[in-house]
């Protein structure tokens, strides 16, 4: 059995964060990683970072997961990488798949910072492949320089949609619409006139009615939707793509937090099933921690912001006398709020009332 | 399907990787997983469902949805999204659910 103070499980821009702040504050921690590399999604973020600048505002997510590993080393954080936890048990002991090695780690403080996974659509022939997850196409784009096809039909006008789109053309890939259900768009306006700049339409009130294909995608039929989310018949349109994004949002991976019985509640506005929580990020079980997306879907800005205040309350639980703690505290808590303006704000803020205890 | 110019990155292929896929011999670059070789080499179909038959892809890329998955060098149920490339792999279309040997 092996032992440390703090375990983080996932070495994104949340789980990163958490172990930065918590190693500063002198307590031991691990981070286990799954990749073998480190950052998390923040790989194939090529596009600049809002918020201020204590969330790496107008720099790149790539040099960001860069900076972070950098300050990882510097404070002697012990990483385990290629390694998959498997299973969190009662007696607080993780167990993880090391490179085929069966690793017991046991922790005084876990933070879970285990992130989201990309939600799915239902239409025939969905399981088509040529059907990618936008996250996806970034990753194979960004990450690994290959082009998912040479059309592309993006479902969804999202942050992440949007945001693809741009990248699938920066790649030379064409984007023949973007479409999403609701009649609005839903991700930043700066994100949508830039994609519009280059001629891409975005169709609100859209769906896709079906992919065609025999072995892969090649086509697909939209349709419009009236204002009660029902297609208008007449109104199909058919286009010749070999790729279809799916950009519907994301859902907390929350496996782990299940199987140690945090207690769990549905909100829609956070992206389904997230653990309740103190404002320190602590849930229902004793010691265990929640930072990032496994929180709740919002962006990596926001993430940081969390893992750091995750890191630094779980350190001072641990006894460490950390200097300034509550202005420390309070600071954070500030910078998830200003985060937290504007619309998608305030949809994040009435999510967060119902699952959030306040401390007694 | 690679991209060679780009306005903010800079791909510099890694050393050519050999490998077979269902015999046939393949070239990828270090740094690729098994998948995205494939893909750049034109293979989308990955394999196919044990039941229906259907043609499969990858969907998340990330090693979460478990639509990728391979028999590479006799191990079956890899997931070549988040599987790396090595010399000499052997990468095979997976019949049924897989079976260890």
């Amino acid at each position: 059995m092996k032992y440390t103070e703090i375990a983080v499980v996932g070495g994104g821009p949340a789980g990163l964060s958490a172990a930065i702040t918590a190693a500063k504050y002198g307590a031991k921690v691990t981070v286990i990683e799954r990749n073998n590399n480190l950052g998390g999604q923040l790989k194939k973020q090529t596009h600049k970072f809002f918020g201020s600048q204590n969330q790496y505002a107008s720099i790149r997510g790539i040099e960001i997961a860069d900076i972070l590993e950098s300050q990882l080393k510097e404070y002697n954080v012990e990483v385990l990488n290629g390694a998959t936890v498997l299973g969190l048990y009662e007696d607080g002991v993780l167990t993880i798949d090391k490179k085929d090695k069966y690793i017991k780690l046991k922790p005084d403080r876990i933070v879970v910072a285990t992130g989201a996974y990309e939600k799915f659509l239902s239409f025939p022939n969905n399981d088509l492949p040529g059907v990618y997850g936008a996250g996806a196409v970034q990753t194979l784009m960004n990450q690994y320089g290959v082009k998912p096809g040479k059309d592309v039909l993006m479902v969804g006008a999202g942050n992440i949609g949007l945001i693809v789109s741009y990248q699938l053309m920066q790649a030379g890939v064409n984007v023949k619409a973007v479409i999403d259900a609701a009649p609005r768009i839903g991700g930043y306006l700066v994100h949508a006139s830039k994609i519009r700049r280059l001629g891409i339409p975005i169709l609100t009130s859209y769906t896709i009615k079906e992919a065609h294909g025999k072995d892969w995608v090649e086509g697909a039929t939209i349709c419009q939707l009236d204002e009660n989310w029902q297609m208008i018949s007449g109104t199909e349109i058919d286009m010749d793509v070999d790729t279809i994004c799916i950009s519907v949002g994301l859902s907390p991976l929350a496996d782990l937090l299940w199987q140690i019985g945090c207690e769990m509640k549905y909100i829609p506005e956070l992206g389904g099933h997230v653990p309740v929580r103190d404002e320190n990020l602590e849930t229902s079980k004793e010691g265990i921690y929640i930072a990032g997306d496994v929180a709740g879907i919002e962006e990596a800005s926001s993430a940081m912001v969390e893992g750091r205040l995750a890191g630094l309350c779980a350190s001072n639980s641990l006894g460490y006398s950390i200097k300034d703690f509550e202005k420390e505290r309070r600071d954070l808590l500030e910078q998830l709020n200003s985060l937290r303006s504007g619309p998608v704000g305030e949809k994040i803020l009435k999510g967060l009332e119902r699952v959030s205890k306040v401390i007694a | 399907m690679r991209i060679d110019d780009h306005p903010i990155l800079d791909f510099k292929r890694g050393k050519e990787i050999k490998f077979t896929y269902d015999g046939r011999e393949m070239i990828g670059y270090e740094g690729d997983t098994i998948a995205s070789a494939l893909h750049a080499a034109g293979v989308r179909v990955l394999g196919h469902h044990f039941k229906t038959g259907r043609a499969r892809g990858f969907y998340c890329a990330i090693g979460n949805c478990s639509s990728c998955l391979m028999t590479v060098n006799g191990r079956p149920n890899v997931r070549v999204c988040v599987e790396e490339l090595k010399e000499g792999m052997v990468v095979e279309t997976q019949k049924g659910k897989g079976e260890l040997k």
